[in-house]
């Protein structure tokens, strides 16, 4: 069973070895003490090769006029074309959309007071276990759980659903970044603000939200991006008559290779790029990067 | 701003729609449901001893070696990738790290389909190994276990290589040169000093590649085409298609539990191997 997984692994570093090169030719660790191991970035430039091979076969064939990952037949936005023309994958686009924008909204409220409650209240460790759990949980557990208390209450099935179980790794979500920031914040602050005669609202709203402002947003782009790709639990959760994005390319996928999944990918790509990074900026990430 | 205020929100609605859900697995194992799908409430343990039947055994043995070796290989692959991004000068690290990370976070499905395209008989890889004259006819490498290896290796690799990084970055370089001065071998060094030391990161990251892996049943269903049943299928196919609840939850229960031993051995490990603090 491996040998095929490491041949693939070692012809795909063979064949498009772009991102690779330029990986490896980056100056190699200066450590103090005895020679520096060459290996290991050889090692990071073949998992670089292997993680964006495959992200560049969709790409490429997006472009293609023929949609064939095999041969190049011209540069083409024919496929763009048809997506933007196909009722059934608009319509779970915005169903997706929906989904992600409430869930995400949704998510930022329950998790930011939690997280806040949290840091200021509870001294043990098991809230904050169950309040990251979902995080951890896996998804199918946690699918089969939620269908079960959905059809146990009489609830009804629908988009509705799907995003209330969003909210729920996205509260976690939530919570794990602006707990993690509440933890570099000065709570000289707050205190210099009620001792200033502000009340305990206005402290709220003015110092401690504005204090997480990076990491509520950093960990709703997270929310939101996570659900716009959220399959599993979506597949149990929804109802029949309003698939989600990921419902639809999973039905497109399973009979076979269909050009219109690569465009749809391709902008997929690009949108899950440009909330990283962005997320990537407002958390701790990019400062640390000016400490060292 | 009162307590309640801040914390009873989110902690009613993980309540209601995190813990029941769960208790509501846990109580259903304990059911059992006739041939239509309807239960009968009386508590026994029947679901567990069918859970027990060969057949399913089978597929739980064949769903933790196929999790198993995506872990192993993701260790061996993500320890020395993440001990290269640590070596690299701080400005490419943040760049390397995220261009790691970014593949997670691009539609999954989509992924998983691009592995379709590559590993398909008149593929690339396919082409490629007939054109060094490796094999002579185009080799099928699709619906193979090593397919579905390939492809939960690709999903869950970043997930290894993120906390194996933090790991090895926290480490003390003075601790490794002590130990070299001393006259400790490189390897020794590596052994007794580095490996320790990393080790809960590393059982961090296994758990992340290894829970995942085991209850996935889309990357098993779409390239390893319905040949590699895993523990994921099964519990689909008994939830939403058989509608057999009982042993469905009684599956379920078998992943949470496998995660629940993982999360305690890891906290185990770590406490003994704490890392030196430098706070």
């Amino acid at each position: 069973m491996t040998e095929s997984l490491s041949v693939a692994a070692e012809r795909t570093g063979g064949g498009a070895g772009d991102e690779g090169t330029g990986a490896a030719m980056m100056p190699a660790g200066r450590r103090r003490w005895a020679r520096p191991a060459r290996w290991p970035m050889l090692v990071l430039a073949g998992v670089l090769v292997f993680l964006y091979t495959p992200i560049a076969v969709v790409v490429v064939m997006a472009f293609n006029e023929t949609g064939s990952a095999y041969r190049w037949s011209g540069f083409s936005t024919r496929w763009f074309g048809e997506l933007a023309a196909d009722q059934v994958i608009l319509g779970a686009l915005g169903n997706t959309l929906v989904v992600a924008a409430g869930a995400t909204a949704l998510s930022i409220v329950l998790g930011t007071l939690l997280a806040i409650g949290l840091a200021r209240y509870v001294r043990s460790g098991l809230l904050d276990a169950f309040a990251l759990g979902p995080a951890v949980a896996p998804d199918i557990v946690m699918a089969m759980g939620l269908l079960t208390l959905y059809v146990t209450l009489g609830f009804s099935l629908g988009l509705h659903s799907v995003l209330l179980a969003h909210v729920v790794f996205g509260t976690a979500l939530v919570t794990a970044t602006v707990r993690a920031r509440l933890g570099h914040l000065d709570p000289a602050l707050e205190e210099a603000s009620r001792d200033l005669g502000a009340s305990a609202l206005q402290t709220f709203w003015r110092i401690t939200i504005p204090g997480v402002m990076p990491a509520i947003i950093a960990g709703g782009l997270l929310t939101f991006t996570l659900s716009l790709d959220e399959f599993v639990i979506a597949f149990f959760t929804d109802g029949p008559a309003t698939p989600t994005l990921p419902i639809v390319i999973y039905s497109l996928v399973r009979f076979g290779i269909t050009p219109e999944v690569n465009a749809l990918g391709a902008i997929l790509l690009l949108v899950s790029i440009v909330t990283v990074l962005v997320a990537q900026r407002l958390t701790g990430l990019g400062g640390r990067d000016a400490d060292t | 701003m009162g307590r309640l205020l801040l914390l009873g929100p989110g902690l009613l609605y993980l309540t209601v729609l995190f813990l029941l859900p769960i208790a509501a697995i846990v109580g259903i194992s304990f059911l059992e449901s006739n041939r239509f799908g309807q239960l009968r409430w009386e508590v026994t343990f029947a679901s567990f001893e069918r859970a027990l039947d060969p057949l399913y055994l089978r597929v739980l043995a064949t769903s933790v070696v196929i999790a198993g070796i995506t872990t192993l290989l993701a260790v061996l692959i993500g320890y020395p990738t993440a001990w290269a991004i640590a070596r690299l000068p701080p400005r490419w690290r943040l760049v390397v790290l995220i261009l790691v990370v970014l593949p997670f976070w691009t539609n999954f499905l989509v992924r998983t389909y691009a592995w379709i395209v590559l590993l398909n008989t008149e593929g690339p890889i396919s082409g490629v190994l007939q054109g060094v004259g490796l094999i002579e006819s185009p080799l099928q490498l699709l619906y193979t276990p090593g397919a579905v290896i390939a492809g939960l290796l690709y999903a869950y690799l970043p997930l290894m290589i993120l906390p194996l990084y933090v790991a090895i970055d926290r480490l003390d370089p003075e601790l490794r040169e002590a130990a070299r001065d001393l006259g400790a071998s490189r390897a020794r060094v590596f052994l007794t000093v580095t490996l320790p030391m990393t080790l809960p990161g590393a059982l961090v990251g296994a758990i992340f590649v290894f829970v995942p892996s085991l209850g996935n049943f889309v990357i098993p269903e779409l390239l390893g085409g319905g040949k590699t049943v895993m523990i994921g299928n099964l519990i689909r196919d008994q939830f939403l298609k058989t509608r057999n609840w009982p042993l469905a939850s009684v599956l379920a229960l078998s992943i949470l539990g496998i995660l629940l031993v993982l999360l305690i051995l890891q906290s185990r490990l770590s406490r003994r191997y704490a890392p030196v603090s430098h706070d």
